[in-house]
């Protein structure tokens, strides 16, 4: 019996999502101890789901998108500053497609720049398609500096996190464009039972999922991370792989990007997707994939990881700590739980397993 | 016989082991004040880890040392110092961006009642070290801005003032030195040598050896050998003792290997035309045919990896063409040999062999897949079968194909290395230096599997610093040195002509 515990305790432990399983529970539980109405709150209204846990869902999915574009770029022993400046570059770009007037064309119909929900300039395929092909183009470029330029990935997408402001505010000539559109809001706001950006970050956790495991090129891209000169002796080309998991992290902020503008109704350069790289970072490693070293990845772990962070914001807020002290609380839990990850910690977890087999045999 | 009074170091009965190897077995050796010592031997001989234990940065597991007379253990290389052991590393470990001065005298400069730094008598301390090392330079420059030889006669400044170290170490000092700088090196040492400083030179060079030490100590495959003095022993018999050539050990693979010969096809597979590139090895002709075991010979750093590289495409040539099954190759990367059907086993099984983290299936399936491309993903239970297959055939040790191979030994992972190209099935395997390190009992398995391929009809090109084993499975020979083809031997086994050749001279 307590063998059997652990036996699975063990495989538990050395399952790279157990940590952060762990993490979200422990935050959920807290929740339901300490936030009254925080798990009550799920109602159904007008077909749609409402709550807390809804809440957590929907403002997590941008994070969660943008999370697995980045454990690729991360299992490849690289990081990319720049998704929060592509998100504003595809939402830009969105944006303008949508209601173009305020940057000066001259279109005559003065209709056509007031709050008509229906208008748009571009037909609405195209203000899908090209901001993520843009998108796409930005993370290819970083991929290029970093494989055939042999720049460090931090510096190299530093540049494109500094220079992709500036480009968003250039095609918006620096103001902030309302989003009047109903159909593209849709995909921020809108609800077929849950908010229909989830049902987005799903299809892009299932779509990275098949593109890295049902192919090669999940083996491939640790390979490359954990040991690139193996990996080039072994006829993987390296430089591809880490191209292919640049331009696909550029891929995910342009959705993200698209996800947000549409969510807020509003596309401004200069303020959107700030500091969400930071935090596409940090669902990596919470999910368990290392920073700088590379190697094994777990898109499931992201994903989680990014609902950890969305759940510490939201129960932060649902239990009263003031706005303005959010990071700051934000910030020691981040600490908690990467302490969690410490070594010292990981033999300590394993040794409870081990710990009960020393006791069964001592009977 | 060690005597106190003659030797500074005695090192007696030396055991080491990791896992997997067993690094040093029972060696004894004694460093005698005032000498120059050669300490001389093929890779994997034991010649680092033999120096690790003296100066502290291993522990040996059994065997005594003596300094002075003492019987100690260093523990780590600064308690080595202290006892008078000093080392310096082919990579100069000093900061480049500080002055020759502050590189000598760093953590213990004179100082203006004890505040200020006294910079006059710093500077004019280092000059006086430099001196005594015969050795003219303005000491206020930095030290990168002086050459490597430089560099590392003030790091053998440092460890004399430092440590006034009675036995220096000297880690393969000139590998990256001129023949000007290395002269200028060797006058230190004899100076060195002259004020009774014991000196353990590392070195692949044997000229040098002859040119500097007194006397040599050979070791190979973690064994003593023996030590000799320089003057008395002929360069050929030196060649002999560290690739451990005796002619006890041709055994039964000698009838396999002729009966074997009979299958070799008389078309060549791959046919090299002065194929060289510069820097790396010069232009060679060669040609290899299925079924024929090739066998490249040659010291260390004489070219034989250089033409690995060259055949597998890790290195494009700038001279010289080459020709698969007739047809030129344009192509010259990884990925295309290995969609010719040409495989490579690297020398480095750390570097550019295993990938630690992925288990042994993963690592077996590799080169096989990338072959495939992106898209044709081996099925995950096909993906088993294989690794079990090979698991089976090379007897890896694993508890499961799920085994992380970092946590395999050294022989099991050059195995799952060799199983990767297996797997990819290649017409032409390249095997550089496959059984390094590896116990005795996995090497004699290798050498029949590479003979047992080529009765299958591969061709293969077998790379090893150990001349015997290129004797036994090898049908044809290559002798690379200085970075070129120098001969190639068919049919009867010449040993003596292949050792002559490897040494380039007929002393």
């Amino acid at each position: 019996m307590r063998n059997s515990f652990a036996r699975i305790w063990g495989q538990l432990t050395e399952s790279m999502l157990f940590l952060p399983t762990a993490v979200l529970l422990i935050i959920l539980i807290f929740d339901f101890f300490f936030i009254p109405g925080f798990f009550s709150n799920l109602r159904l209204q007008d077909g749609h789901l409402y709550g807390s846990l809804i809440d957590i869902l929907v403002h997590g999915s941008p994070t969660m998108i943008l999370a697995m574009g980045m454990t690729l770029v991360i299992a490849t022993g690289g990081v990319d500053l720049s998704v929060g400046a592509v998100i504003a570059i595809s939402s830009s770009v969105a944006a303008i497609m949508i209601n173009p007037t305020i940057v000066g064309m001259n279109l005559t119909d003065p209709r056509l720049f007031i709050n008509n929900p229906q208008y748009t300039w571009m037909p609405l395929w195209l203000v899908f398609v090209v901001p993520l092909i843009i998108a796409t183009l930005c993370g290819l470029w970083n991929g290029m500096l970093v494989s055939y330029w042999r720049i460090q990935p931090m510096v190299a997408t530093l540049v494109l996190m500094i220079a992709g402001r500036g480009i968003a505010q250039l095609i918006t000539n620096a103001i902030q464009i309302i989003i009047f559109n109903d159909t593209f809001a849709f995909v921020g706001n809108g609800y077929i039972l849950f908010p229909f950006a989830l049902y987005v970050a799903v299809a892009v956790f299932i779509g990275a999922w098949l593109l890295t495991w049902r192919t090669s090129i999940g083996l491939f891209v640790q390979s490359v991370g954990i040991n690139y000169r193996s990996s080039f002796y072994s006829g993987i080309n390296e430089r591809r792989v880490k191209l292919f998991a640049y331009s696909f992290c550029g891929f995910c902020a342009g959705i993200a990007g698209l996800i947000i503008a549409s969510n807020i109704r509003t596309s401004d350069a200069n303020q959107i997707g700030m500091y969400t790289e930071l935090d596409a970072i940090l669902s990596v490693v919470i999910g368990g994939t290392l920073l700088g070293a590379g190697g094994r990845f777990s898109l499931m772990g992201s994903a989680i990881g990014a609902l950890v962070l969305q759940a510490t914001l939201t129960s932060m807020l649902s239990f009263g700590v003031p706005a303005s002290a959010i990071t700051a609380v934000k910030a020691v839990v981040v600490v908690a739980v990467i302490l969690l990850y410490a070594e010292q910690t990981q033999s300590f977890l394993r040794g409870i397993g081990k710990v009960s087999v020393r006791q069964e045999a001592a009977r | 016989m060690p005597d106190p009074d003659r030797d500074i170091v005695v090192m007696t009965g030396i055991d080491k082991s990791f896992p997997g190897v067993h690094a040093l077995q029972n060696v004894n050796f004694s460093l005698a004040r005032g000498e120059i010592h050669a300490l001389v031997g093929e890779n994997g001989a034991g010649k680092s880890t033999l120096v690790k234990v003296l100066t502290g940065a291993d522990r040996a597991d059994k065997g005594t040392i003596v300094i002075d007379g003492l019987t100690v253990s260093p523990r780590s290389p600064l308690h080595a110092q202290e006892l008078g052991i000093s080392t310096v590393y082919q990579e100069v470990n000093l900061c480049p961006n500080l002055t020759v001065a502050e590189n000598l005298l760093i953590g213990r400069q004179p100082t203006h009642l004890g505040l200020a730094i006294d910079w006059k008598t710093v500077n004019a301390r280092a000059r006086e070290y430099l001196k005594q090392l015969d050795l003219d330079i303005d000491v206020t420059q930095p030290l990168g801005s002086y050459s490597v030889a430089i560099q590392q006669m003030a790091a053998i400044a440092r460890a004399l003032v430092i440590s006034n170290a009675k036995a220096l170490i000297l880690d393969e000092p000139t590998s990256s030195l001129t023949a000007l700088e290395t002269a200028q090196l060797f006058s230190v040492m004899r100076k060195l040598k002259a004020d009774g400083i014991a000196v353990v030179f590392i070195t692949h060079f044997l000229e040098q050896v002859y040119e500097v030490s007194d006397r040599v100590t050979v070791l190979r495959n973690g064994s003593l050998v023996g030590t000799y003095q320089t003057a008395a022993l002929p360069r050929l018999e030196l060649i002999r003792l560290m690739l451990g050539r005796t002619i006890a050990d041709l055994d039964d693979m000698t009838a396999h290997k002729i009966e074997s010969s009979h299958n070799i096809a008389v078309d060549s597979l791959l046919e090299a035309d002065d194929l060289g590139l510069s820097n790396s090895v010069e232009g060679f002709d060669l040609s290899l045919h299925a079924g024929e075991v090739v066998g490249i010979a040659g010291l260390l750093g004489s070219g034989r990896t250089e033409v690995a590289n060259l055949l597998f495409g890790i290195d494009k040539p700038d001279s010289g063409t080459m020709t698969m099954d007739h047809t030129p190759v344009k192509n010259f990367s990884p990925a295309a040999s290995i969609a010719r059907g040409v495989a490579l086993c690297p020398e480095d099984r750390k570097v550019e062999g295993i990938v630690a983290d992925l288990s042994v299936r993963e690592n077996i399936i590799l080169a096989m897949q990338a072959g495939q491309g992106w898209f044709k993903r081996i099925g995950t239970r096909e993906q088993y079968q294989i690794a079990d297959r090979y698991i089976k055939l090379l007897s890896i040790s694993t508890p499961s194909a799920d085994q992380k191979v970092k946590n395999l030994s050294g022989g099991n992972q050059q195995k799952v290395i060799l199983a990767r190209w297996l797997a990819a099935n290649p017409r032409l395997l390249i095997l550089d230096e496959p059984t390094r390190g590896i116990d005795v009992g996995t090497k004699a398995d290798i050498q029949k599997l590479v003979l047992s391929l080529a009765e299958e009809g591969k061709s293969c090109v077998f790379i090893s610093s150990e001349l015997d084993e290129v004797l036994r499975t090898s049908h044809r020979i290559i002798v690379m040195r200085d970075r070129a083809k120098v001969s190639e031997f068919s049919g009867e086994v010449d040993e003596k002509g292949i050792m002559q050749a490897i040494a380039g001279s007929a002393s």
